[in-house]
């Protein structure tokens, strides 16, 4: 991975950022690269301060310290104006799905496209069919977020954050709370959006089994330190990292040895 | 194990030249007695368990043990079996002592802090008030701005969004304004004609009735009325809204959250409360008619009457005020809802304040109308 000093040219570039609620640091520090067509994971233990990280890379919160780059174009010092620019960009899925509770599902995933583009009603409400048949969702055009399970609420969540064909998709914790089943199949979806959109994805996640599947890259954020704990391929990092947080967390607790030095 | 011998459960603390040993016995139950202590519990933790006559125990034991535990200092960094001595407890209770010290009491986790001295409770307050006029200052002025984009057409929001609340705070409002404002002028009018029976001036019920609606009565209920309906339902609506994350996810798909939500609820407020205002004058009017006719006075003479007390200057102002308080009741509903925290309870008290604020509002800047209109001889 390229990493010059001067002008940043991954798709995403943190620098040295802390993250802090008044005077409470929740992480300091951290500094990581995503290169295009990344799967890139965060993780951590609970309450560490993942969503948080999130948050700050969409521009939902302001950075205590250090900036944020996409493309090598500073988004934390950007104005409104730019910022605005930046955010067309992305497509992000919130935790708890969070759709509009006064809109249907299929309003949900249209309101974006209607402000957005100048596309007919009819191109509009097939994109949207197309959109919710991608996550499984056919034929609930017509209901409303509190007459569909969390499950499904999670899913639609994703459907709206592709609506506009996002250059970078952000979700938040998108397996939590999903049968091992569809768990699997937004593994696949996930894979899927990237290999055909070109997407870069970032997902805020703590299942093992999905972190396996489909990451490229990952940083670890460590509860103990207040600052990452590594960054890499979750693969590589479960047997071959320096730290033994990471290594415990990847392996669920199991193992504490010494990094292995081959593999088995 | 011998359960017969010594059903009453008990600790005794005994030395055993410097070692600590906790002997316990009988049955911990939470359904049983209370367990009794014997001797003086000392400052460090026992090295040694003594269980023979021990019987059944539910989770008050451990919990009796680990309260000790964590009360002689936290000797538990992490090695529980390495430093604290589990010795002589029965396998079942040394695995549940053993999960509970895994992992180390978060001393920074601790929130309880001591008191703050009266001097910091005040400026701790002054703070808040002071962070809550300028909120106040700041969401005022970004109606103002979004009010002058809507202007030039440059708001976005969705009609059917605006055409929802004018329903919702409009013509589904009016059959509790209507119950209201007959009831007010009812009341206005036998209060009235008891004082003015008595010196022969029942017809002037009409007077009094007519220009006590107009110009206070028909736009402070209403207005008191939209606070506790509509006031309320933004800011449980907005505030739920947020701690749903659906406040950010307008922000991250481009939409101005403010424009999207606040502007639609402000401006159909400003549009439906001097309506609701004057169907509230005349209703309440009726109101005082049906006393009038009771007490014989014909509805011709007393709506003929009416007529002559109510100008048109008195008429307006009450529909003039009405526009203020709409603005005021969508403002401080909206506000306490984009506010809110991020959990149930704060929704509600996000709803309560709103209210309250509201009506506050509501009175103060109607007596600042009266004094106004007072000086201006209006």
């Amino acid at each position: 991975m390229p990493a010059s000093q001067e002008t940043p040219q991954a798709k995403i570039t943190v620098r040295d950022l802390t993250m802090a609620y008044g005077s409470f640091v929740v992480m300091r520090d951290l500094s990581f690269e995503v290169a295009d067509k990344d799967i890139f994971i965060i993780m951590g233990g609970s309450g560490c301060g993942k969503s948080t990280l999130l948050r700050h890379l969409i521009g939902l919160q302001e950075p205590t310290q250090g900036s944020i780059f996409y493309e090598g174009e500073d988004f934390t010092a950007a104005g409104p104006e730019e910022r605005g620019k930046f955010i067309r960009r992305f497509g992000v899925m919130y935790q708890s799905g969070a759709l509009w509770s006064s809109m249907t599902l299929a309003e949900n995933i249209a309101l974006p496209l209607e402000e957005n583009t100048n596309l007919a009603p009819k191109a509009i409400s097939d994109l949207v069919s197309y959109k919710l048949s991608l996550v499984g969702l056919s034929g609930y055009e017509d209901y409303y977020p509190a007459q569909i399970s969390g499950g499904m609420n999670k899913r639609a969540g994703i459907a709206r954050a592709m609506a506009l064909d996002p250059d970078i998709l952000f979700l938040d914790e998108p397996g939590a709370g999903l049968d091992p089943l569809s768990s699997c199949r937004l593994d696949d979806l996930i894979l899927r959006l990237r290999d055909s959109l070109g997407s870069t994805i970032v997902i805020v996640t703590h299942e093992l089994a999905s972190i396996f599947a489909v990451a490229n890259h990952s940083i670890f954020l460590d509860t103990a330190t207040r600052t990452q704990g590594a960054t890499g391929n979750p693969n590589e990092l479960r047997d071959h990292s320096e730290n033994p947080a990471v290594r415990l967390f990847l392996h669920r607790g199991k193992v504490t040895d010494p990094p292995s030095q081959t593999r088995s | 194990m011998t359960m017969s011998e010594s059903p009453l459960p008990c600790a005794r603390w005994k030395r055993d030249g410097k070692q600590v040993v906790l002997e316990l016995c009988g049955d911990w139950l939470r359904d049983g007695v209370a367990p009794e202590t014997e001797g003086e519990p000392p400052d460090q933790a026992p090295s040694r368990y003594v269980t023979e006559n021990l019987g059944e125990f539910d989770s008050t034991l451990p919990a009796f043990i680990l309260s000790h535990l964590r009360s002689v200092g936290n000797p538990v960094e992490g090695a529980a079996e390495s430093k604290l001595s589990l010795e002589g407890l029965p396998p079942n209770l040394m695995g549940l002592m053993k999960l509970a010290l895994a992992v180390p009491e978060q001393s920074d986790a601790n929130q309880k802090s001591e008191s703050p001295s009266e001097i910091k409770k005040l400026g701790i307050i002054s703070i808040a008030v002071w962070a809550s006029v300028l909120s106040v200052a700041e969401f005022t002025g970004h109606s103002v701005l979004a009010l002058g984009r809507f202007v030039t057409g440059r708001a976005r929001f969705r009609s059917r969004d605006f055409w929802m609340v004018v329903q919702e705070c409009g013509a589904q409002a009016l059959p509790i304004v209507s119950l209201i404002s007959f009831l007010i002028g009812l009341i206005l009018a036998f209060v009235g004609n008891v004082q003015l029976a008595s010196f022969g001036a029942s017809l002037y019920v009409a007077d009094l009735v007519g220009i006590a609606m107009v110009r206070e009565m028909g736009v402070v209920m209403t207005a008191i009325i939209m606070s506790g309906r509509t006031g309320a339902a933004f800011a449980a609506h907005l505030g739920s809204m947020k701690a749903n994350e659906e406040i950010d996810a307008l922000r991250t798909f481009g939409f101005d959250p403010f424009d999207f939500l606040v502007l639609p609820r402000l401006l159909a407020l400003i549009l439906m409360m001097p309506l609701l205002t004057l169907y509230a004058n005349f209703v309440g009017i009726l109101g005082g008619m049906l006393v009038g006719a009771a007490v014989g006075i014909p509805p011709v003479l007393y709506w003929n009457e009416t007529l002559t007390a109510i100008t048109l200057t008195t008429a307006s102002l009450g529909v003039f005020k009405s526009v203020f308080f709409g603005a005021v009741i969508a403002m401080s509903g909206c506000l306490q809802g984009m506010h809110a925290g991020n959990s149930s309870a704060a929704v509600g008290e996000a709803t309560t304040r709103a209210v309250v604020a509201s009506i506050t509002a509501i009175i103060v800047i109607d007596s600042a109308f009266a004094a106004v209109f007072t000086v201006l001889d209006i």
